[in-house]
């Protein structure tokens, strides 16, 4: 069983807490002059997102996680599972509800995908930082209106809800950033 | 891609070269001369808490490979020569600690180190807070000093008293804190002292203000007299600024046999720790048993003070090539 040494860790590296996949997200070496170092370090844990805090003696070892990442293309779900693919082995895994959470109203068919394994099971999944989608639903528009203050919300063809400017029509394609939820522009069909 | 640049930018490296000046002009007000003391020592430091760089690649002339250290600090030679006669000393060099690298810590760090005879620590810590003050000019606007015992300290900013606390006080405070600590089942009243200190104590000073804390307990001596009070200290002294352990500083110990008893538990210590072993500092213990004069003593990290002083967030902002560009 691997495991690293507190004077190895660093930011992304996964390890094993408490029987959770976490990943580094700071480690902050605290050592005084003439007594015993620590490590304060904040961890996300890779199946729930929640970030904790730990201080650990210098020296002390902890088991490594067994985490990948991997970019993988998004086919399709059959409601139990969403399947995504190996491009290079073409490859096929299904992602239960839970690793999927949120980020279920971002996923389009052929859409590249982060898929984190934790012992070769998906775990978590991180849609492309911009999707496409189609607007399938919103009230009818303003026309002429630009400006694109105030704004409405949209529905679209993954089930996303995005606040949109009025001028947007049903069956028009929209950009949206997937780490803020928000739209970012109008794109051509 | 190779690393080749700087982290410092080429302004602060110009401050860096102030700070110097800065600090070499106040000793030179004082009349305190500046030595040089070697690096590379055929002895080490046997502190528990501090891991030596050893070079093992030298021969001596009967073609026995000894182990070399690069110095943890430059106490040991500067107290030889305060033995020899020089008077009172600084030194401004490097310094190494294996296996400190963060945010605050380069494992090659400028130390600035000095010596003052019939100088106690309270008048020491006079002269740090003059130092600090002299250096601070119009880069950091510094408010009131404020003075604490370490008992009082403690007190004040985590409400605990470490000389009647027991480790399960400790276990208890830190956890109150919301402190989830780990590796500490074996973990002594000074490890947890430590996390108090660094964790709780540390963060909850005021800010811009300089604290000394001074008389710690008598367990974390290190190389300062104890005094024999109910209970006894440790004349040693701590500056904190902005969240930063900036100087540490002693009543120097002068015994030469106590000296040797401390070196003796310190090895001890590491034995139990499964830590490398170290040999005493045998020089050190000749000049003590020729007669040290009363003195007091302080180390500065010049990389934090410039850290301090200049607002920085990292070490590497201070250092032109941190270890990993070294």
């Amino acid at each position: 069983m691997a495991t690293f040494s507190t004077n190895e860790f660093k930011s992304g590296m996964k390890l094993m807490i408490d029987g959770s996949p976490c990943s580094i997200i700071e480690n902050e070496f605290v050592k005084p002059g003439k007594g015993q170092a620590f490590n304060r370090v904040k961890l996300r844990n890779l199946k729930t997102g929640r970030v904790i805090e730990k201080t650990y003696k210098s020296g002390e070892s902890v088991e490594a996680a067994d985490v990948m990442d991997t970019e993988m293309q998004y086919l399709y779900t059959d409601g139990d599972a969403w399947y995504f693919m190996d491009p290079n082995t073409y490859e096929q895994i299904g992602a239960d509800a839970t690793a999927v959470g949120d980020n279920i109203k971002w996923l389009k068919e052929q859409d590249m995908c982060e898929v984190t394994l934790w012992n070769g099971v998906p775990i978590a999944i991180t849609p492309p930082n911009f999707v496409i989608l189609e607007v399938t639903e919103t009230d009818p528009g303003l026309r002429g209106d630009t400006s694109g203050g105030g704004g409405k919300p949209a529905t679209c063809n993954t089930g996303a809800v995005v606040r949109v400017p009025l001028f947007i029509e049903e069956g028009e394609l929209i950009k949206v950033d997937t780490r803020t939820g928000e739209y970012v522009g109008r794109e051509k069909k | 891609m190779t690393d080749w640049q700087p982290t410092a930018s080429i302004e602060m490296l110009k401050k860096r070269a102030r700070l110097l000046s800065r600090l070499r002009a106040f000793f030179a007000d004082r009349d305190v001369f500046e030595v040089q003391t070697p690096v590379l020592s055929h002895a080490g430091n046997t502190d528990p808490a501090l891991e030596s760089f050893i070079i093992q690649e030298h021969e001596d002339a009967q073609h026995r490979v000894e182990p070399l250290f690069l110095n943890t600090s430059p106490e040991f030679a500067m107290k030889r020569l305060l033995a020899a006669g020089s008077g009172s000393i600084y030194q401004i060099g490097p310094v190494f600690r294996r296996d400190e690298c963060g945010v605050k810590h380069n494992p090659e760090f400028t130390m600035l180190e000095w010596y003052r005879l019939d100088f106690d620590h309270h008048a020491l810590m006079g002269e740090v807070n003059a130092l600090l003050r002299y250096v601070a000019e119009d880069e950091l606007k510094l408010e009131r000093s404020l003075f604490y015992s370490y008992r009082d300290a403690m007190r004040e900013f985590a409400a605990i008293d470490p000389f009647t606390a027991d480790i399960a006080d400790l276990e208890k405070l830190a956890k109150d804190a919301g402190l989830e600590v780990v590796g500490m089942d074996n973990a002594s009243k000074d490890d947890w002292l430590h996390l108090v200190m660094s964790h709780l104590v540390e963060k909850n000073l005021p800010e811009d203000s300089p604290v000394f804390i001074y008389d710690f307990p008598a367990s974390q001596a290190a190389l300062a007299r104890i005094r024999p009070d109910n209970p006894p200290v440790a004349e040693r002294f701590e500056l904190y600024l902005n969240g930063m352990e900036l100087a540490n500083g002693f009543h120097e110990l002068i015994d030469a046999t106590e000296q040797q008893q401390r070196f003796l538990n310190e090895q001890q210590l590491r034995k139990q720790n499964g830590q490398t072993g170290i040999p005493a500092d045998t020089n050190l213990l000749a000049a003590l048993k020729a007669g040290l004069p009363e003195c007091a003593g302080v180390a500065i990290g010049v990389d934090r003070l410039l850290m301090v002083l200049s607002g920085a967030t990292h070490i590497n902002e201070v250092v032109a090539f941190p270890f990993d560009r070294a």
